[in-house]
């Protein structure tokens, strides 16, 4: 198996994002280590083991049902809501096992967000939608709110279609705005990690390109991974790409790599269409 | 190979299709009968008085059920204040917390038992453990029974629509960083509210006809209530005793405490439908 040199320097270059966090020095953000996960008895994931390069976005791909987003579903611990599914092994954020047991789920998802397949917009309005996260995780006054809720909407690039509509329900947009509403109501309480799974399969491919240059914009600021059945997507927005395959990672690499000079025969069979 | 003509299984169809057409409408023709003859003769009998006045001993022209009315309202009520957190809170646990487990399974069965109870028996239940031993009726007793009614059926709604509230909303509340406890409050119960009051409103509805739990526990009075402790009137022990009674003008009584009843549980399930279409 092969892994990432995390050794690309970020190109500061995005003039429409402001100021990038201080010192985003090129490192790993997350590290997964002999990750086993189990749906009852029936095990899903085999030693997975992964480093998610920071500020950089990592694309996981494979065919349906591989693994792909129980995997990531780990990084948060959001599988947890089902009493039957279980994880063994470590997942390191900045090297702390976020699978401890005295791991403070709130922070940890304050610090990891998640995008879902399908838009899921609170039944409340636009901005209450982007407010939601804020109001857990912060004390702040209404104008402070105003304010964050405004640069979140910009920065996934969805201000200008709603700031007259702040008060109308978030269940009232159209689909590819609802999920940039769901992006907005994600990087609003400031995330590290932002997980998207398979955020477009379900909106329309102009919707979709909106949301590939936004992810192109996001990763200055946040580290970002990516779960998709789309391989051009892959190969669009994507700095590193793992295959995976019946619960195993098979390859990983930088996506220039995967997608022009796969090392396994099943990765090169895959991104080539040959199968899945 | 022969075909089968085709002669037999038109017939069939026709036999079948034309017989449940028949039962649905004998099921309609059923309703719209007892309604209209329940407005028809209980028309007569509304007016002003019906609502505010005592009533009268046979024989005597005027007076009203204004006291079963004001019972009925104060024991239903105080019953869907007791119901109603416990229900909500019962159908919580079923649909967020217990799920599948061996807890859930059985408070659920209780659930469907419970409602499938006749309602004298809880009435009965009521009388031995409260009405015995204080020695008296009192409207206490007839709103716990009802409350006992009522309570599964919240409890079950409850659950229901809450299962109806995708588990992507739920996912998406938690991985905000969202406790439990908020994701049900804030989220799921938002998400789920039109069916929430559908259930509230059903539950209601389900206790206001009911007569056999409140003529072991409330009974009856001919006085207006001075609190929930005494013996109260109520609209449908008082028409069980007027119209088993020979005097045409308690009859009418009764008549008119019908067309109350229907016209009120009538009104809880339009208003139930109306919130649910709302919603769509």
């Amino acid at each position: 198996m092969n892994y990432p040199e995390p050794a690309r320097v970020l190109e500061p270059s995005e003039e429409t994002v402001e100021t990038p966090r201080p010192a985003p020095k090129p490192g790993i953000k997350l590290s997964v280590r002999h990750l086993d996960f189990y749906y009852g008895s029936q095990q899903a994931l085999f030693d997975n083991n992964l480093d998610i390069a920071q500020h950089q976005v990592t694309a996981i791909i494979g065919p349906s049902g591989c693994g792909k987003s129980t995997h990531i579903r780990v990084y948060n611990r959001i599988f947890e809501l089902y009493r039957d599914q279980r994880a063994t092994g470590e997942v390191l954020l900045d090297e702390k096992n976020i699978l401890d047991p005295s791991q403070d789920l709130m922070e940890l998802r304050r610090r990891v967000g998640m995008i879902f397949q399908k838009p899921t917009p609170f039944p409340m309005s636009v901005f209450d939608n982007v407010a939601f996260g804020l109001k857990l995780h912060y004390r702040m006054s209404k104008s402070e709110m105003a304010e964050r809720v405004e640069d979140a909407l910009q920065r996934a690039a969805l201000w200008d279609e709603v700031k007259d509509f702040l008060r109308k329900p978030g269940t009232a947009l159209s689909g590819g705005q609802q999920q940039r509403l769901c992006i907005a109501r994600a990087i609003v309480v400031e995330p590290e990690l932002l997980l998207m799974d398979e955020p477009c399969s379900a909106i329309d491919p102009i919707a979709t390109g909106k949301i590939e240059e936004l992810i192109y914009m996001l990763k200055t600021r946040y580290t970002i991974v990516i779960v998709t059945h789309n391989m051009q997507q892959a190969a669009r927005v994507s700095d590193f790409t793992g295959f995976f395959y019946q619960g195993r990672i098979i390859e990983f690499g930088t996506t220039n790599q995967i997608f022009t000079n796969p090392i396994n025969k099943q990765t090169e069979e895959y991104v080539t269409g040959r199968f899945g | 190979m022969n075909r089968r003509p085709p002669t037999g299984r038109r017939l069939i169809n026709f036999l079948v299709s034309g017989l449940s057409v028949l039962a649905s409408l004998l099921g309609i023709t059923l309703l719209g009968w007892i309604t209209l003859e329940v407005i028809y003769r209980g028309l007569a009998a509304i007016n002003l008085d019906f609502f505010i006045k005592l009533p009268t001993p046979p024989g005597m022209a005027g007076g009203g059920l204004g006291n079963a009315i004001a019972g009925t309202l104060a024991m239903t009520g105080l019953a869907t204040l007791i119901a109603v957190p416990l229900g909500l809170l019962g159908g919580v646990y079923l649909a967020e917390y217990g799920e599948d487990s061996r807890l859930a399974d059985n408070s659920r069965f209780s659930a469907n038992v419970l409602m499938g109870m006749p309602s004298i028996i809880i009435g009965v239940f009521i009388y031995a453990i409260v009405v015995v031993p204080l020695k008296h009726f009192s409207g206490y007793a007839g709103a716990l029974a009802l409350a006992i009614i009522m309570l599964p059926v919240i409890s079950r709604t409850t659950e229901d629509m809450l299962r109806l509230v995708p588990n992507t909303l739920r996912e998406t509340a938690l991985a905000l960083g969202a406790p439990r406890w908020k994701v049900t409050v804030l989220i799921v119960f938002r998400a789920a509210r039109a069916g929430l009051i559908t259930g509230g409103l059903l539950g209601v509805a389900r206790v206001s006809g009911e007569t056999a739990p409140l003529l072991f526990t409330a009974l009856n009075s001919p006085y207006w209530f001075r609190s929930l402790g005494e013996p109260m009137a109520n609209l449908t022990v008082t028409i069980f005793n007027y119209a088993m009674s020979p005097y045409s003008d308690w009859q009418q009584m009764a008549w008119g405490a019908s067309l109350l009843i229907t016209v009120g549980v009538l009104a809880l399930n339009l208003t139930a439908r109306f919130v649910l279409q709302e919603k769509k």
